[in-house]
């Protein structure tokens, strides 16, 4: 199948960058689109011309390394799927998709369709982990803790960090990925001690990062490739609103 | 404290949310208020004197109104301000991802819708308020005594007056739909700011502030609509 692809290109950080439009004359509908990519590098690289530079790594929708905008979509048209694991199947001979990079502030790019995530590095390094001391692996064993709660902390553990909520939301907030971390920890034993202090450090780091306010759009839910819910922002909420009326 | 907790990207939504929702029962009491002059002009004058006759309770009612409106929109153009700033180069293509997004064009325009709302108030302020007969504007035209008491507003007749005008007519219903976009949206969205939903009722909610949202804004177009089709 022959596909046309619009692909924002960009030398550097400092470059402006631009739109260029390229065909893959005999794509495999098996292929995945990251591989879809691999496919055009190698024409590229043929064509001594430079490769289009993406981010990726497991290529199994586990790692949150690969994310594009396809289509206008974060990860593309595909819910709860990174893009490596959208397939070409879903796509007809012909067809014409445009490709970007996330867009904000917060994520300057690095090259071509990479941006540079480390705001969310430093939002979980203000407060997104367990520093007491909890025990040992047979310890949290020992603490029960209901199914339920243990389920519900699980669905926000999954966030893979890959950025596809800020590159969706139409104010380039990071209210879902932040709130995944703090209503994760919220939930266990473990992460009462610093419960409080940690919901205002990682919101204060959040905003010192540039990302834009949460709107409720619910548009970040819509795209995280691991279904991660907006009621973890309204939980969020609560915990600031507490931590902050207790200090 | 106070500053932390409304100048952080929580609070700001606290703000907004707090304050929309109190405007939303502004509104729907406004609205429910405005279908007394079904009830006949009597009615919706003495209803309109029984109001302002309330003294210092209703200007306190009216400062509190004010305060509200300032804190929204002030911090609606904030958050308008912050998005611009957080992305400041757009997508060449975007679209939404559809269900569970509750991206629509009422989300997206609450700036607009909300821009466009508040330049209708001051204009409604001006023409009805502080219209003829109203403070600093006495005329005794628009006076009316019932049963030989004590001349009171001729609110109805002002009414009346403006809304056989289509400009009038119109204009208000044309701004009534834009409130109706600005709830659909915003009744929903305050929830989910004060963290009050659970995804068991999300999409209740949503309904419920849609239906709220319409409901007020159908509730305001009686009586332009009966007035200028001379139906009472």
């Amino acid at each position: 199948m022959q596909i046309k692809l619009k692909v924002w290109r960009q030398k550097g950080p400092r470059d402006t960058g631009r739109f260029e439009e390229y065909v893959v004359p005999d794509a495999n509908p098996h292929m995945s689109f990251l591989e879809l990519l691999d496919v055009l590098n190698e024409q590229l690289i043929m064509e001594g011309k430079d490769p289009v530079e993406f981010d990726h790594d497991c290529r199994e929708g586990i790692c949150g390394s690969c994310g594009v905008v396809v289509d206008g979509v974060a990860h593309g048209p595909q819910q709860r799927t990174a893009c490596c694991q959208l397939h070409m199947r879903h796509y007809k001979d012909g067809d014409s998709i445009v490709v970007e990079p996330w867009r904000a502030s917060a994520f300057p790019i690095i090259r071509d369709l990479v941006v540079d995530r480390s705001a969310f590095d430093r939002i979980i390094g203000a407060g997104g982990y367990v520093s007491v001391s909890t025990g040992a692996a047979p310890d949290a064993n020992a603490i029960p803790i209901p199914k339920v709660v243990v389920d519900e902390a699980f669905d926000y553990a999954a966030c893979i960090g890959c950025g596809a909520c800020v590159a969706a939301c139409p104010n380039a907030s990071a209210s879902l990925f932040t709130a995944a971390k703090i209503s994760h920890l919220a939930l266990l034993p473990q992460g009462q001690a610093e419960r409080a202090q940690r919901v205002v450090n990682m919101v204060d780091q959040m905003e010192a990062e540039g990302f834009g306010d949460c709107s409720n759009h619910a548009e970040c839910e819509a795209v995280c490739p691991k279904g991660i819910s907006i009621k973890g922002i309204a939980t969020m909420r609560r915990e600031y609103i507490k931590a902050t009326l207790s200090q | 404290m106070l500053k932390k907790l409304f100048g952080s990207p929580v609070g700001k939504k606290l703000v907004t949310g707090i304050t929309g929702l109190g405007l939303v029962g502004f509104v729907l009491l406004h609205m429910v208020g405005n279908l007394a002059l079904f009830s006949g002009d009597q009615a919706y004058n003495e209803y309109s004197e029984f109001l302002t006759g309330m003294g210092p309770l209703f200007y306190l009612v009216e400062a509190g109104l004010l305060a509200f409106f300032v804190f929204h929109i002030v911090t609606g153009i904030k958050i308008a301000i912050g998005k611009r700033r957080a992305r400041p180069v757009g997508y060449d293509r975007y679209q939404s991802a559809g269900a569970p997004s509750r991206q629509t064009a009422a989300s997206r325009s609450m700036i607009v819708t909300g821009m466009i709302l508040l330049v209708f108030t001051v204009f409604h302020l001006i023409s009805f308020k502080f219209g003829p007969g109203g403070p600093g504007n006495d005329d005794v035209a628009y006076l009316v005594a019932y049963d030989g008491g004590e001349p009171i507003r001729n609110m109805a007749l002002l009414v009346r007056e403006r809304f056989a005008s289509p400009l009038y007519a119109f204009g208000y219903t044309a701004v009534m739909l834009l409130l109706i976009l600005h709830l659909r949206h915003g009744v929903w969205s305050a929830l989910q700011s004060l963290g009050a939903m659970k995804p068991s009722i999300s999409g209740l909610v949503y309904t419920v502030g849609g239906l709220l949202g319409a409901g007020t804004g159908i509730g305001f177009l009686f009586v332009p609509m009966a007035l200028y089709f001379n139906l009472i």
